[in-house]
């Protein structure tokens, strides 16, 4: 069981999530390339994790006990990288060098030159079963250490990731949970237009998997939820979180023109106004 | 005969009943001999356990080796992630499948993420055989070695095949090792040096050779042949097991290109990219030298008996003595 999650401690996640916004447009604008609408879509989850899910010590990113997040989706990364900064693993300062050479922060994640960085991603699909190798090997090694895997739903298309499903499920990996950001975008369109993912539930539910979903920007379903992934015993489960891609900008939100591009001066102007606007509101209601 | 003493080569090596034995045969009892040794080595498969001979790990070691079925992606990326977490994995099926179907995979997850994983890949070459051209893998040497932070080995016979996956084991990083299906004459010896990234030098004429052989895998036995072929036609050359593609042993090979003058590469695989590729590379830059290729001449192979295709495709002991010949005239 995780810490219960009090009122102060989800106030708190909240406002982060909101500065975890803000820092992605900052990254973004800075950066001149990139994506906007996944990342701001999974700010609440990410917030979640690194502040309240998480087992790990940004002091000591090599805990051999920690929980690992794995981040399939790579492209995402800014939103996991300012939540790193936040937690601990680096200065929010560093966060202005994504996409720069000379930048531990590539465009895309890579394991080698971040620590706590779990894998190198960004080719979509293989995430799960990395995310399986390393479910495997903790329990060879009999740690009580929780695999978390992101993957967005566009790479559900991979054929990968059903083998990799296949494989935990045959294997009861119940030290493994999976969270698709079910945002219904992706590159070229919307993922029903592109490649219809529905049912999807049924589809992991098929494969022996245990199925949740949440609305993904409500992070006390998101804690309920790995609460429950914990309780199962005999699958693995997915946390299916519905998510609203760009959020909390809203000119962003719900438009798949936003999955890969940066916003321009301007257009960070607009939407930082609008976050900071939304924080302030947000700590008058808190207190 | 100039056999290199210190190869300490099998001394059945030109008789007739010279002992035959199939390079995966190495595989098996190597797994287990690492699975001994350290308890992080752990095996996969993608459904050929028998033909890959790791169903000695499996029935050894059963809680360390994972049943993967036919999904060699999968298989490549959970061996990373467990590469990462302390484990030290081997992957096993066809190399046409892996590292073919999972290149991707293995480029993103296992090198660039630098994880510790070693990748068996079987069926390897025309040897192959009677299966044909979709089970023939002769681009592997290749598709591995342009990887950075990936190694490659090709052993020469089942002993050398053991010790390759023994030795595979305790070097830290990704290592891709090609092995053969078909039975092959068994050159080397228990004593036979091997020491990953060292060329061993099987046979150097007394006198000054005019050439030397370079070659990998099975076909050491067809450039031993030739070499003594050679040496009773009058014609002096050496010979050296370049086992290890990458790192490549380069002090060795530009010791023997410029003593000899005359380079010819002989490996079951594709000529671009391969063996071949990787001793022109080093040697247009460092000591440019006369050089001939036997290999796969840009094309694919077909169904039949394994040695028959050799031939066939022109990897035979005339092709390679044809090769020295022409090398030789080309100084």
């Amino acid at each position: 069981m995780l810490e219960s999650l009090h009122d102060k401690k989800l106030k708190f996640l909240e406002e982060m999530a909101n500065r975890i916004r803000q820092d992605i447009i900052s990254m973004l604008v800075e950066a001149e390339s990139g994506h906007s609408a996944g990342p701001l879509g999974m700010a609440d989850i990410f917030t979640a994790l690194y502040f309240h899910v998480l087992k790990h010590d940004p002091k000591k990113p090599d805990w051999p006990e920690r929980d690992r997040l794995v981040l399939s989706n790579g492209h995402i990364c800014p939103v996991r990288y300012a939540a790193m900064a936040h937690a601990g693993y680096f200065s929010l300062e560093e966060l202005k060098t994504l996409r720069k050479i000379h930048s531990r922060l590539q465009g895309h994640p890579h394991r080698a030159t971040l620590p706590g960085m779990e894998t190198t991603s960004g080719p979509l699909g293989s995430g799960l079963s990395q995310a399986v190798g390393m479910a495997l090997a903790v329990k060879l090694d009999k740690k009580r250490c929780k695999i978390y895997c992101l993957m967005s739903d566009g790479e559900q298309q991979c054929g990968n990731i059903w083998e990799a499903a296949m494989f935990a499920g045959k294997n009861k990996l119940n030290n493994l949970i999976g969270v698709i950001d079910r945002n219904n975008i992706q590159i070229d369109g919307f993922t029903e237009n592109i490649m219809p993912l529905e049912p999807l539930r049924d589809k992991y539910e098929a494969f022996n998997w245990h199925v949740i979903e949440i609305d993904g920007h409500n992070i006390h379903h998101f804690v309920d939820a790995v609460n429950e992934a914990h309780a199962i015993y005999e699958k693995p489960t997915v946390i299916i979180a519905h998510t609203i891609p760009g959020k909390g900008v809203s000119f962003m939100e719900n438009k798949f023109e936003w999955h890969g591009k940066p916003p321009n001066s301007d257009e960070a102007e607009a939407a930082l106004m609008e976050l900071a606007a939304n924080y302030d509101r947000m700590k008058r209601e808190h207190h | 005969m100039p056999v290199n003493s210190r190869a300490k080569l099998n001394s059945k090596l030109f008789d007739k009943d010279v002992e035959q034995k199939a390079i995966r045969d190495g595989y098996g009892p190597g797994l287990v001999s690492a699975g001994e040794e350290n308890p992080n080595v752990v095996v996969l498969c993608a459904d050929l356990s028998e033909s890959t001979r790791s169903e000695d790990f499996a029935k050894k070691f059963p809680e360390r080796f994972f049943e993967i079925g036919v999904a060699e992606q999968n298989m490549a990326a959970i061996a990373a992630g467990l590469g990462v977490s302390g484990k030290i994995p081997f992957i096993s099926s066809y190399a046409t499948f892996s590292p073919g179907r999972n290149w991707e995979q293995i480029r993103t997850t296992i090198s660039y993420n630098d994880s510790n994983v070693k990748i068996a890949g079987h069926h390897a070459g025309l040897v192959t055989g009677p299966d044909g051209a979709t089970h023939q893998a002769v681009e592997d040497i290749a598709t591995m070695r342009v990887l950075a932070n990936m190694k490659v080995f090709v052993p020469c016979d089942a002993i050398e095949a053991k010790k390759a996956t023994i030795a595979a084991a305790k070097i830290w990083g990704p290592i891709y090792i090609r092995f053969a299906r078909e039975k092959s004459s068994v050159l080397t010896t228990e004593a036979t040096p091997y020491t990953p990234g060292k060329a061993e030098v099987f046979w150097e004429s007394k006198k000054k050779p005019k050439a030397v052989i370079i070659g990998c895998g099975l076909l050491m036995y067809n450039a031993l042949l030739a070499a003594k072929e050679l040496e009773e036609d009058g014609i002096d050359v050496a010979v050296i097991n370049n086992h290890t593609i990458k790192p490549l042993d380069e002090k060795t090979i530009l010791e023997y290109a410029k003593k000899c003058g005359a380079v010819v590469t002989v490996e079951e695989h594709q000529i671009s990219g391969g063996l071949g590729g990787a001793v022109a590379e080093f040697l247009s830059k460092n000591a440019p030298t006369p050089m001939e290729f036997v290999g796969m001449q840009g094309v694919f192979g077909e169904s039949g008996p394994g040695k028959e295709l050799i031939d066939e495709y022109g990897m035979g002991v005339k092709d390679v003595i044809r090769a020295v010949k022409k090398a030789i005239k080309r100084k």
